[in-house]
């Protein structure tokens, strides 16, 4: 067995109580064991991601049960982008998170940050649905820790209302582990891919019960209308660096979806066969919209942002909902896209806000600020790549989309949204920027004293998700190539199963 | 049997939901915390309802019991007295800290006496 697939769990699983325990006293300790250890899990999941793309799937029986009776960690393809997009990411909010001084505004920030990439890697690889709720748990429980992080009457109240929202989608992930176990008897993705399509007529309607559910639960996780609304006020009322790392945790969501309902419920699910797509796609087409509203109506900077990251949902679902090899490709590619610009406009918002004083992050003219000329340019760059201007990814991605969107029945009114939103998204951030930057710059600001020893390192931070942006424009080549290989292996997932049950199962089925 | 377990969980369910979308954080605090029961009630009953049968197999046993929901209930036990623990705790400080037990706190006035018509269901 290849040890190195459960590194991603173990190391920060490991390391989070280290820090409690051994350091929670000394924060130059905390920072220096935290960043060391993203370094490390970012260097791990680029092994990882090179293994899966030279080999079949490979299994992680833990305590050495056999699947389906023990639970098994999966790496494919697809896992090992999801983890070095997160290790990636990791390593950036831990960069800006130490050097813009968010760490010390709250205790044990940093092992709560490394319990969440725990939760968060382990949701990625697991192979089990119940072991992804409890990865889910992990993750969460991480975040409520991290949405607090700062404290303040404002961050409390928005932590209960997220906190609610979570355990009810946590009862409701239940249900439908529950109800679909109770139908197949299992729970192991690989294995209800062989069982769901030998589930008898009359209990079709029970198990569909309890696979839309399971939709409804990763919708909620992925801000999908009508669920999303917890997701404005948390990630508004988070601190920065929470809000940049929480961008991954909307696409934990996405990924389940991806996973779950082209596994279990894809081509050979009988007639079950892609039974999310009729749900996901309108709730999709309605997600764009809103997130688009909100994006023109928000009066806050931050609060702008999260609308575009809901609007960005809206875009990847419809891809996903799609449920074609080209169309998953295109979700995939624009997945990391959106985690890069969704954290780059999180940390962005937070650089303005803090120069800003008193108008912190409201929408409204107000004096010029430190370090204008730079954070503007950072600012139009990362709001064209949200909003899908050339040339960089957002583009690209969008482009992608509407091309995989071309055969389907629903392709007019997908073009016209998807475009249109595109459109106003850009007239938000447009006015949003033209007010923070231009209309601002003829008014003299007072002298900023700490201007010239204001640290670098938060803003290059931010610039690493935009190189980031950039980057993955630059090689969208090799990347696709990635990804065409990747969604090829989600809508055939012969290799995925025989890795997990063995060689002989398929035949059977 | 089928029935009083089936309705004992539809019953806790429907007063769990009713609770949840109350405006204030107690009753929402008590609804998650029966909607937590009935799940793990649900939970036990997807391994099917059997009474006096061994979980493990054996070769003099006629039958058997599922073992697998009840590891499942037992995580879901542990998760969910963890997070009730949570949530009260948060809640009392939420409450401190603004001066209210509202959910949404802008719209419900604390000076209201009981659960009156302003309460509106902020966490749905």
């Amino acid at each position: 067995m290849n040890h190195w697939i459960v590194v991603p769990v173990v190391l920060p699983a490991l390391m989070a109580p280290f820090i409690v325990l051994a350091m929670r006293h000394d924060l130059v300790l905390q920072r220096v064991f935290s960043a060391v250890a993203s370094v490390a899990l970012l260097g791990v999941a680029i092994g990882l991601l090179s293994q899966a793309a030279s080999a079949p799937p490979q299994l992680y029986q833990l305590g050495n049960w056999a699947a389906p009776f023990g639970i098994v960690l999966v790496l494919d393809r697809l896992s090992a982008l999801m983890v070095l997009l997160t290790a990636i990411l990791a390593v950036v909010v831990v960069i800006y998170a130490i050097t813009s001084g968010w760490d010390s505004r709250g205790r044990h920030f940093h092992a709560l940050f490394q319990f969440q990439l725990m939760g968060i890697n382990g949701a990625f690889l697991t192979g089990d649905v119940f072991n992804l709720f409890v990865f889910f748990e992990v993750l969460l429980i991480a975040s409520y820790g991290l949405m607090l992080h700062g404290g303040g009457a404002a961050r409390m109240k928005a932590g209960v209302k997220y906190v609610v929202v979570n355990l009810g989608g946590s009862t409701l992930f239940l249900i439908a582990v529950g109800t679909l176990y109770g139908i197949t008897g299992t729970l192991n993705m690989a294995d209800l891919a062989v069982k769901v399509p030998l589930v008898p007529e009359g209990d079709q309607a029970l198990l569909r019960v309890g696979a839309l559910l399971l939709l409804l639960v990763f919708a909620v996780k992925a801000a999908l209308v009508p669920v999303h609304f917890w997701l404005p006020g948390t990630y508004a009322n988070a601190s920065a660096p929470v809000a940049a790392l929480f961008a991954i945790m909307t696409k934990v969501g996405a990924y389940s979806i991806i996973r779950v309902y082209t596994l279990a419920f894809g081509a050979g699910a009988g007639e079950d066969a892609w039974l999310a797509a009729d749900w996901l796609l309108p709730a999709a087409l309605v997600t764009l919209v809103v997130g688009v509203v909100g994006v023109l109506g928000a009066k806050e900077l931050t609060r702008l942002v999260c609308f575009s990251v809901i609007s960005s949902m809206g875009t990847l679902l419809t891809a996903i909902a799609l449920f074609t090899p080209a169309a998953t490709t295109a979700a995939l590619f624009y997945l990391i896209h959106s985690t890069f610009a969704g954290a780059a406009l999180f940390l962005l918002a937070d650089l303005i806000k803090e120069r800003r004083g008193s108008a912190e992050g409201r929408l409204i003219v107000a004096p010029r600020f430190a370090q204008t000329g730079l954070l503007a340019v950072m600012f139009f760059l990362a709001a064209i790549g949200m909003a899908g201007m050339p040339p960089l990814t957002g583009f690209l991605g969008k482009l992608m989309v509407l091309d995989s969107a071309r055969d389907a029945d629903s392709m007019v009114t997908i073009w016209t949204l998807i475009l249109v939103t595109s459109l106003l998204a850009m007239i938000g951030f447009s006015r949003a920027g033209s007010l923070i930057f231009w209309k601002s710059a003829a008014i003299p600001g007072p002298q900023d004293p700490a201007a010239a020893t204001r640290p670098v390192l938060p803003i290059a931070a931010a610039g690493v998700m935009l190189a980031g942006m950039v980057g993955l424009a630059i090689f969208a080549g090799p990347v696709t190539g990635y990804l065409e290989a990747t969604s090829a292996g989600l809508h055939d997932p012969v290799d995925y199963i025989r890795a997990v049950l063995g060689p002989d199962v398929t035949a059977a089925k | 049997m089928e029935v009083l377990v089936a309705s004992g969980v539809g019953a806790m369910t429907a007063a769990g939901v009713y609770l949840l979308l109350r405006g204030r954080t107690f009753p929402v605090i008590i609804g998650l915390a029966l909607l937590s029961y009935a799940i793990n009630i649900f939970l036990f009953a997807t391994g099917r309802l059997v009474v006096n049968q061994p979980p493990v197999i054996t070769d003099d046993a006629t039958g058997y019991t599922d073992p697998l929901p009840q590891a499942l209930v037992l995580t879901a036990i542990v998760i969910s007295f963890g997070m009730t623990a949570l949530i009260v705790v948060l809640a009392l400080r939420a409450y401190l800290e603004a001066d209210s037990d509202a959910v949404d706190s802008e719209e419900v006035d604390r000076t209201d006496p009981g659960d009156g018509p302003s309460d509106r269901g902020g966490a749905a």
